[in-house]
């Protein structure tokens, strides 16, 4: 797990409560409110999408919402900032190929 | 319907918030809006100490000046507006703003633009895979959601940037493999390259990244020495297992908004409006602050949003001009005791700087491997006052904004003197009692104490500490020096803690005597382990 428990200044996170995602179809966990691409990253999940022309992997790089690399299938919205959308209980949460969920894909 | 204000902010950060303060309190209806669903801007992921005097903030961290601002907006009265996008600026100061997938209109007597920077990115093969991120990036998940970046990140750039977030990221529990440069000299602040160095990070000047490894994410990168033309010299290559590629090669302004509403734009590090000495652009009323007007400091930027506030507040008749000129004056005054110093606007860059204000020969190795050599401090007669008994020694030897020392001593001991960019000494005569509030005080986290004669044979060097677990008393670990290289074995004597340190402890650490000027930072194992 990628989780600070306990940080020398901040001591601890206000997080909010521990609930249940899925990603591609897993069962995951996050805390409630946390940015969707937080949770993912600290199970270890690095690739959100693949490009549509090279099927190239891409992941979180800006973590503002200003790259839009991050972007997702969110509950079946496509080009989910997930940086900067709260997580949810129950979100189903999917990497996205292209310009949407892997079934839509050209490819 | 178009809503309307004396004055429109756009941008919650320090330069935004500070505006807005600034402008109700001058009697302006004020409204700011952001884009984010938190105000602050980038301030409460600056988990650090800031430069500067009192004035400043100095010696706070960046999170809490954040929660000073917010609390200060409030009792202004002014209307913060948050996850509200604002689209366009128009003629005559139309702005539209989305929020909630609406748009709407509004229109300002006057407008304030404080939109920030963007991070700059260099492309390198592989630039795109998922564990190559933003400086910014890091400090989001580590300061703000708890979540480490990766276990070994890599740090491209060594300016202030760089170099306070391989800090963060070292506390927040992540290995930091080294920081590299494409420059030949180290592009932050001597004292915050120094506080990395010495927990044994290194800096590799006049490196790039040739390529990041990995097919579906980040696994290592290979790196290489540039030539004098910043193309890596073949032969040079060096491999890293790391999982994050961290980038930390500079902002560009967000100057998108002033350009759409047609202001004049000029060159200033990226395209910038050009302002007068209040920060209004060619239009009259649509003025600019912060680093939408060019990169400084959190600290400036929120002197120039007060200063535009006060261009605003005059422009619409809330100031009287008598009124305005003395705030203004307050406010430039403090807004050039920053912009001096070798750091400085004007001294970008140079590379012919050699010597201090002093005339004390500027330490290469500081510059080059991010810590001082023991001849190089020995040149610098402000550093060590050589005192018999308990003394402070203040490896602060660039001229750098910052005074916060002068005031943390009660008994006078360290002068800094008016102009806050002189290197700090210790005042001859005066006695030092070893209360430490100088060492928690100091944002750089260069001043230590040192005790020769502690025992016999053994000397005590106190040092800023920020790290977990915590040390207790009579713990065994080794001393490191200035590289981060173990020297000899330490026992932790003491460990203060303080309200007023804010999490800074103050580690006393028992040293073989002959150590006393080499041993700087403590590391809780012995060698070996």
């Amino acid at each position: 797990m990628m989780r600070i428990e306990t940080h020398p200044i901040l001591e601890t996170f206000e997080k909010g409560r521990l609930i249940h995602f899925t990603f591609d179809g897993k069962d995951m966990t996050g805390y409630e409110g946390e940015p969707i691409a937080e949770a993912l990253h600290a199970a270890g999940v690095m690739v959100h999408r693949y490009t549509t022309r090279r099927h190239e992997p891409r992941g979180m790089f800006c973590a503002i919402g200003r790259c839009t690399d991050c972007v997702m299938v969110v509950n079946g919205k496509p080009n989910t900032r997930t940086c900067i959308t709260p997580l949810e209980e129950g979100m189903v949460v999917e990497t996205q190929y292209g310009n949407g969920r892997k079934e839509e894909a050209e490819w | 319907m178009v809503k309307h204000y004396d004055l429109i902010v756009v941008g919650a950060g320090p330069a935004g918030l500070s505006a807005a303060i600034k402008a109700a309190e001058c009697g302006m209806q004020v409204i700011v809006f952001d884009e984010n669903h938190r105000p602050g801007g980038q301030l409460f992921k600056q988990i650090h100490k800031f430069f500067g005097s009192k004035e400043h903030k100095a010696k706070i961290r960046g999170i809490r000046i954040g929660e000073e601002l917010l609390a200060e907006a409030e009792k202004a009265g002014v209307e913060v507006s948050l996850d509200s996008i604002v689209l366009g600026l128009f003629n005559l100061k139309g702005v539209s703003v989305m929020r909630n997938d609406q748009i709407e209109h509004f229109r300002g007597d006057n407008v304030i633009i404080a939109t920030g920077a963007s991070e700059n990115v260099i492309p390198f093969e592989g630039w795109t895979l998922p564990g190559v991120i933003g400086a910014g990036a890091a400090q989001t998940m580590m300061n703000l959601h708890g979540v480490m970046p990766g276990k070994r990140i890599l740090m491209v750039g060594s300016g202030n940037v760089g170099l306070v977030v391989s800090f963060q990221l070292l506390q927040a529990g992540c290995e930091v493999a080294a920081v590299i440069d494409a420059a030949p000299r180290i592009g932050g602040y001597g004292v915050h390259a120094a506080k990395v160095a010495r927990t044994g990070v290194p800096f590799l000047l006049s490196h790039t990244v040739v390529k990041a490894e990995g097919t579906d994410h980040v696994t290592g990168v290979v790196i290489a020495q540039v030539d004098d033309h910043f193309r890596p010299i073949p032969g040079t290559e060096k491999h890293f297992d790391v999982d994050i590629i961290c980038m930390a090669v500079g902002l560009s302004p967000m100057s998108q908004l002033t350009r759409m509403a047609g202001c004049k734009m000029v060159d200033n590090g990226g395209a910038v409006p050009e302002i007068n000495e209040y920060g209004e652009t060619s239009i009259p009323g649509i003025f600019v602050a912060g680093d939408v007007a060019g990169i400084e400091e959190a600290s400036s930027a929120m002197i120039t949003g007060r200063i535009a506030a006060l261009g605003a507040a005059r422009r619409g008749g809330f100031l009287q001009e008598e009124d305005f000129q003395t705030q203004y004056r307050q406010c430039l005054d403090s807004l050039n005791q920053l912009r001096q110093g070798m750091f400085c606007k004007l001294n970008k860059g140079r590379r012919d700087i050699t010597e201090t204000d002093e005339g004390y020969p500027l330490s290469m190795s500081l510059l080059t491997k991010g810590y001082m050599t023991e001849e190089e401090l020995a040149a610098i007669p402000t550093v060590d006052s050589h005192d018999c008994g308990i003394h402070p020694v203040i490896e602060c030897t660039q001229n750098i904004p910052c005074n916060p020392c002068q005031e943390a001593c009660r008994f006078g001991c360290i002068s800094v003197g008016e102009n806050i960019t002189r290197l700090p000494g210790v005042v001859p005569g005066s006695k030092c009692t070893g209360c430490g509030m100088c060492v928690a005080n100091c944002p750089g986290q260069a001043i230590f104490l040192v005790n020769e004669n502690y025992e016999e044979g053994f000397a005590a060097v106190t040092l800023p500490y920020e790290f977990l677990p915590v040390p207790q008393k009579g713990d065994q670990g080794m001393a490191l020096d200035r590289s981060g290289k173990p020297v000899c074995d330490a026992e932790v004597i003491s460990v203060k803690t303080s309200k007023s340190f804010d999490h800074t402890m103050l580690l006393t650490m028992k040293i073989p005597a002959e150590f006393a000027g080499k041993a700087r930072f403590y590391k809780p194992e012995k060698e070996g382990k």
